[in-house]
């Protein structure tokens, strides 16, 4: 009986292995930023259902990983479109022309805003980039020309006006896209703001960059994972806390959180939308070219990605969070995928 | 000779000890127990509200004009938005109009699209049909909104409010039991997620893991235990054995990536990668588990054997092998419990995605239990947290029913010596 067991195992096996060998993709793989990941599996879900091709199968891999992917090479094994909360970097585009990728489609999705939030138990706070920048800054300058470890404790400590309650912020780890986006647009917003530390951008850059993007370590900033909903919980359970996360995450929560007025703006949906709330940045989507044509669905995955009824000003991907891009971009980057224009930077 | 050094006291000393070292066994225990008794309240709590979805109910009419021959690309959800329309005909302005329609679904649309697709004769028809409300309508319903807020806070607007209200006297929205849970792949909309998918692949992904590790587990558990020589050799490859079954998960993640995916072209996101990557991680388990086993049937059984002039191979194999089944069984499914649990390995070979399709075969691209109870907890809608708890209730059920296999397999074969 054992030996029956065995040899039907080692059939089941053989098997296996014959079915694992590589067929044609008929499936279009999706890989890159978790902060577009709720919005381009939004899509491909529609996608899946609206059309006969198989919905696209997306992974949350971060922009950086995604593109990373992304750039390795044509073919079967190599995804399709990768997401990103960011620009493609040159370095990125030599690397994947290194490997033969040299057309890729920019599609620019939408906006998202990132919000400083706490709980509604406690008062709102209006805070500006400078007073962000203070309150998380590693070292801070004193004077003109002069730093020193970051001294502040209360929010008292940095404007009289702000409540003399402990900092304490919980935000991301340094491997996700929306700690990039928040340290290059809050924390440096906020550092040009002294007249001494811009003109340093022209003498020393890297001395600047060091000053403005590096978040303090002594325990008032809080690396608390690439799970917001964890952030969310969190600031419920301590108001006084504040969280960082994406504009979506406040969105669904707003009976329990508030977002914090930066620079006298409410990161409300229009202020967004209209580029007054300094804290927001674009998101994108890379398609490679080769892949059009040979992989099904590419095409008609890219044009109910841009269709009004997906990335429009009422489209579902506002019903999850996106903010949507004026019409003449929006107009524009249809344009661009109808014609797969390439990148060129 | 021994009353002599028992003094009364150090004996109620003893005594007390030892009533001491009870209590604090006791106690022990009551806080596991407690501890569990809580985790599975606040979960059970959370997550049978997931059984559980609020359909509404509408007078479709199914109009030619709308949907034409019942093509795949119609707009369904227009014939569920018409029929909405029709019973609250005082909602005419464009907006207005819009907040009206989020009260459904998009499942309606796709809901009504499979009826006609599945039988065309009801086009022009007209039929009183429950579809999925949105989750948002659904938390309401549950009771999961805070009350008394500004409007502008609230995810409902009062007219939402009051239309939910209206459809509700009306008898046309009710929580009904939720089979999509357990017949549907992921969703992006917290009403229409299901946990099949990911059982699949777990399913999948198992059956990859056991039909390679248990076998492989098992011989060379035999010929290391029964056959190989003692040198140093062997006690090397026994050192690195125990070794690796304590190397974090992740690695073995990262050496599928390396040679399954790179070297062997195997396809990203398959269960048979995750199977392999598992069993990799199993495989040293089940070597230690199957060893002790094999150890613990007595020699004499071997010497018997020998003995009526068995060869080595058939005394392992008549009766060694056997006797050491329900030990290396009871083995084999902790370990396959371990795998079952596992995401990290799964991230590396791209089994942590948003898959909607249902994997028909272990080459489709699928997700595994823990990694879709992840992907649900990470996601923003609020209606997301009770299919959170009730994936890992699944998952827990999964858990529960291989250990209690493996008592009964192991109940059942036991022998004592």
């Amino acid at each position: 009986m054992l030996k029956k067991a065995f040899v039907s195992l080692a059939i089941a096996g053989a098997v296996f292995a014959q079915t694992g060998m590589a067929q044609a993709r008929d499936q279009i793989r999706i890989v890159g930023s978790s902060t577009v990941f709720p919005f381009a599996t939004a899509v491909a879900e529609k996608f899946g259902k609206t059309t006969a091709f198989k919905t696209p199968v997306v992974e949350s891999t971060g922009s950086g990983g995604g593109l990373k992917l992304f750039c390795a090479g044509i073919g079967d094994e190599h995804p399709d479109i990768t997401n990103a909360s960011r620009r493609i970097k040159i370095s990125e585009i030599e690397k994947c022309s290194a490997n033969g990728i040299s057309d890729i489609t920019e599609v620019k999705v939408g906006y998202d805003g990132i919000v400083i939030a706490n709980s509604k138990k406690s008062d709102r706070m209006a805070l500006s980039l400078k007073d962000v920048f203070l309150a998380l800054a590693k070292n801070v300058p004193v004077g003109e020309g002069k730093l020193v470890a970051n001294p502040y404790k209360t929010w008292k400590d940095i404007n009289a006006s702000l409540p003399a309650t402990k900092i304490e912020v919980l935000g991301p780890p340094p491997t996700s896209g929306t700690r990039d986006a928040f340290v290059e647009l809050a924390m440096e917003g906020g550092c040009k703001a002294f007249p001494w530390i811009k003109a340093l951008k022209k003498t020393d850059k890297k001395a600047y960059k060091a000053l403005c993007h590096t978040l303090r370590e002594d325990g008032n900033y809080v690396e608390a994972g690439e799970n917001d909903n964890l952030i969310v919980q969190k600031l419920d359970a301590n108001p006084k806390a504040f969280g960082i996360f994406g504009f979506s995450f406040l969105d669904q929560n707003a009976d329990t959180l508030q977002g914090s007025l930066i620079n006298a703006m409410d990161p409300s949906f229009e202020n967004i939308a209209d580029g007054k709330y300094p804290v927001s940045r674009a998101l994108f989507f890379y398609v490679k070219k080769a892949h059009v044509g040979i992989v099904p669905g590419i095409n008609e995955f890219l044009a109910e990605f841009t269709s009004e009824k997906a990335y429009g000003e009422e489209g579902y991907l506002t019903d999850k969070g996106l903010i949507p891009m004026p019409e003449v971009e929006r107009k524009q980057f249809r344009a661009d995928v109808g014609s797969m224009t390439s990148l060129k930077m | 000779m021994t009353e002599y050094f028992l003094e009364p006291a150090s004996l109620a000393k003893r005594h007390r000890a030892e009533r001491r070292y009870r209590l604090y066994g006791q106690l022990a225990i009551g806080l596991a127990l407690l501890f569990l008794v809580l985790i599975f309240t606040s979960l059970i709590a959370r997550g049978y509200g997931a059984l559980q979805q609020t359909e509404m109910r509408l007078d479709i009419i199914f109009d030619k004009d709308v949907i034409g021959d019942g093509g795949i690309q119609a707009d369904y959800q227009k014939l569920a938005r018409n029929a909405l329309s029709e019973i609250f005909p005082g909602v005419k302005n464009r907006k207005d109009k819009r907040k009206l329609y989020q009260l459904l679904s998009d499942g309606a649309g796709y809901q009504l699209g499979n009826s006609v697709q599945n039988d065309p004769s009801i086009i022009g028809a007209r039929q009183s049909i429950w579809v999925l409300a949105a989750d948002d309508v659904d938390m309401y319903l549950k009771g999961n909104v805070t009350e008394g807020l500004d409007e502008s806070e609230r995810r409902l607007n009062d007219r939402q409010i009051a239309w939910i209200n209206a459809l509700q006297e009306m008898g046309r929205l009710e929580l009904r039991f939720n089979s999509r849970f357990f017949t549907l792949g992921d969703s992006r909309e917290p009403e229409l997620a299901g946990i099949l998918g990911a059982m699949t692949g777990t399913l999948f992904t198992l059956l990859v893991c056991f039909a390679l590790s248990f076998p492989l587990g098992v011989l060379a558990a035999i010929y290391l235990e029964e056959f190989a020589p003692k040198n140093w050799f062997a006690d090397l490859i026994e050192i690195n054995i125990n070794n690796l079954a304590a190397v974090p998960s992740i690695v073995f993640g990262l050496l599928g990536l390396a040679i399954f995916l790179s070297l062997l072209n195997m396809p990203r996101s398959a269960p048979l990668v995750g199977g392999l990557v598992l069993a990799l991680m199993t495989l040293p388990t089940i070597i230690i588990a199957a060893r002790a086993a094999l150890k613990s049937v007595p020699p004499s059984i071997r010497q018997a054997a020998l003995g009526l002039g068995a060869s080595p191979m058939q005394s392992v194999f008549h009766h060694v092998l056997p006797s050491a089944m329900p030990g290396i069984l009871t083995g084999a499914i902790i370990g396959m419990a371990q795998a079952l649990g596992e995401t990290a390995p799964l991230l590396m070979i791209g089994m942590v995605a948003f898959i909607v399709d249902i994997p028909q075969s272990i080459v489709d691209p699928a997700t595994a239990l823990p990694v879709q109870i992840f992907i649900w907890a990470d996601s923003p809608e609020r209606a997301f947290v009770e299919k959170t708890a009730a994936g890992i209730l699944v998952l827990l059920a999964f858990l529960v029913a291989m250990n209690l296999s493996a008592i009964i397999l192991r109940r059942r074969f036991e022998r004592r010596w």
